[in-house]
C-alpha cells in the first residue's frame, strides 16, 4: 500500500474512531433527516401516483440539509481541538489530508442517506433497490462530499461559518443536485436504465473535475 | 547565501512579517547551530510565536530567506516538517482518542515503522506509559502538555521548537521537559524555545536572545541566576 493511501486511511480511521466515541455528528444529523422526511411526508401526503414527482424532492432536500450539517463538522472538530494545526505540521501532502477528510464525509453521508432512503421508501411504499437510483446516490454524494469538504475548510476559518458554507457551496454543487433530482425522479417513475439519461454521466464528469480541483484548492486554502 | 547555511539548524536572513496592525518582524537575522539550545525572550506581541510559526512552516514570511534543518522553507517545506518537532500553545491532540491512539495516528502520518512500539517507548520516556489507554480529555493539564511533547519528539526530529512549553507545568513535568531539552542539545540536534521565564531560559539554554522591535539581540542575564 502506498504512503499516500496509508495516510488517507489513517485520517479516515481517526475520524471514524472519534465519531464512534462522541456520536455527536451521525446521530444528530440522522435525527434531523428523519424530521425533515416526516414533516414533508405528513405535509404533502403524496398519493402513489405523485411519488415519482414528490419523493425525489423530499429525499434530496433531506440529503442536502443533512449533508451540509455533516460536511460543516468535518473541520470544526479539527479546529476546536487544534488537530488541523497538528496535521499541517506533519510532512504529509495537503492532498492526502483533504482526501482523508472527504472520504470520511462521503462514508458518513452514504450511511445516513441509506437510512433516510429506507425510511422514505417505507413511508411512500416504493422500492429503493434500483441500480440507477443507488448509482445516483453514490455519485452525487461523492461530488457533494468533495466540494463540501473544501468549502468546510474555507468556512471554518471565518466567523460566520454556518452562513458562509451554504452561500459558497450551493452554487457550485447545484448542477450535481439538479441532475440527481432529475435521475431520481425518472428512476422512481420506472424508466429503468433510460432514467440515467445525460444527467448521470454529467454528475460523473462533475465528480471527476471536483476530485482534481478540490485537493489542489485545499492546498492553496491551507497556505496560512 | 553563506556556505555555512547547511551546517545550521536554523538560518534566517532578512525575515520580515507584517499583520494588519503593522510589522512584527523587521529584517530579522538568526543562526542556530547544531548542538545549540536557544531561548528567546520577548514581551507579549513581540513576535516570538510568529517567528516559531514561520520556522515550523505554519506561516509564510513576507520577505527573507529561511532554512530549517537544511531545508529552504520556500521550496522544501514538507521535508522540513519531517525534521522538526513542535510544541505549540495548544496540545494539537484529539481529546477523544487515548494517549497511545494519538501517537499511533501521528506516527502513521510521519510514516514511522512499528508505531505502537514507538508510541509506547515515547510515552515511557515522558513518564506517561501508565496513561497510554486514557483519553486525552481525562488527563491533567501537565499530563496533556507532556503528551504534546511526546507527540513532538515521536518522529525523533533533529530540531525541536518549543513555544512556552514550560507554562503551567508542575515540577515533575518541568524536570521531564528539562531532560528532553538537554537530550536535544547534542551535536546532531538543536532546540529553540520561547519563554517568559528568564531564569529558566538562562539555566536551560546554551544561548539566549531577546526579540524586541522585530529584531533579535543578545539577552541580558538576570542579576540572580537561581534556576541553575
Amino acid at each position: 500500500m502506498s504512503r499516500f493511501l496509508r495516510t488517507v486511511l489513517a485520517l479516515a480511521w481517526k475520524d471514524i474512531l472519534l465519531e464512534l466515541r462522541s456520536r455527536d455528528m451521525v446521530v444528530s444529523v440522522l435525527l434531523f433527516g428523519f424530521l425533515v422526511i416526516l414533516v414533508f411526508n405528513f405535509a404533502l401526503k403524496p398519493t402513489p401516483r405523485q411519488v415519482p414527482q414528490l419523493a425525489p424532492a423530499i429525499l434530496w432536500v433531506s440529503f442536502v440539509f443533512a449533508g451540509t450539517l455533516m460536511v460543516e463538522r468535518a473541520f470544526v472538530r479539527e479546529r476546536e481541538q487544534g488537530g488541523l494545526e497538528g496535521l499541517l505540521l506533519t510532512p504529509v501532502s495537503r492532498d492526502a489530508i483533504f482526501l482523508g477528510k472527504a472520504f470520511t464525509s462521503f462514508l458518513f453521508m452514504l450511511m445516513v442517506e441509506g437510512v433516510l432512503l429506507a425510511l422514505l421508501a417505507l413511508l411512500l411504499n416504493f422500492s429503493p433497490f434500483s441500480v440507477i437510483l443507488l448509482a445516483t446516490l453514490f455519485l452525487a454524494t461523492l461530488g457533494f462530499a468533495t466540494v463540501g469538504t473544501l468549502f468546510s475548510a474555507m468556512a471554518v476559518q471565518t466567523r460566520a461559518r454556518e452562513v458562509m458554507l451554504p452561500v459558497l457551496f450551493f452554487p457550485i454543487i447545484l448542477p450535481v443536485l439538479v441532475g440527481a433530482v432529475e435521475v431520481t425522479s425518472r428512476a422512481l417513475a420506472g424508466e429503468g436504465a433510460a432514467a440515467a439519461g445525460r444527467w448521470l454521466p454529467l454528475i460523473g464528469v462533475f465528480d471527476a473535475l471536483f476530485l482534481v480541483i478540490c485537493p489542489w484548492a485545499f492546498g492553496a486554502v491551507m497556505e496560512e | 547565501m553563506s556556505e555555512h547555511t547547511s551546517d545550521a539548524a536554523i538560518w534566517v536572513k532578512g525575515l520580515s512579517k507584517s499583520f494588519g496592525h503593522g510589522p512584527v518582524l523587521r529584517g530579522l537575522d538568526l543562526v542556530v547551530t547544531w548542538g545549540e539550545s536557544l531561548a528567546m525572550f520577548g514581551a507579549n506581541g513581540a513576535g516570538k510565536t510568529t517567528l516559531l510559526r514561520i520556522l515550523a512552516t505554519q506561516a509564510r514570511p513576507d520577505a527573507g530567506t529561511v532554512m530549517v534543518a537544511g531545508c529552504q522553507l520556500s521550496r522544501q517545506a514538507a521535508a522540513a516538517r519531517g525534521r522538526v518537532g513542535v510544541v505549540a500553545h495548544g496540545g494539537l491532540l484529539y481529546d477523544d482518542l487515548t494517549c497511545l491512539e494519538n501517537l499511533v495516528f501521528y506516527g502513521r502520518l510521519y510514516g514511522l515503522p512499528d508505531v505502537h512500539t514507538r508510541g509506547l517507548a515515547v510515552l515511557e520516556r515522558l513518564a506517561l506509559k501508565d496513561q497510554a489507554g486514557r483519553r486525552v480529555r481525562t488527563l491533567s493539564h501537565g499530563q496533556q502538555k507532556r503528551l504534546a511533547i511526546a507527540r513532538a519528539i515521536l518522529h525523533n526530529p533533529r530540531l525541536l521548537l518549543l513555544d512556552e512549553a514550560e507554562s503551567g507545568l508542575d515540577s515533575e513535568s518541568l524536570a521531564v521537559l528539562r531532560t528532553v531539552v538537554a537530550e536535544w542539545t547534542t551535536p546532531e540536534r538543536a532546540v529553540m524555545m520561547t519563554t517568559h521565564n528568564r531564569e529558566l531560559g538562562h539555566a536551560w539554554a546554551t544561548r539566549t536572545v531577546e526579540l524586541s522591535g522585530g529584531r533579535l539581540q543578545p539577552a541580558a542575564r538576570p542579576a540572580l541566576d537561581t534556576a541553575r
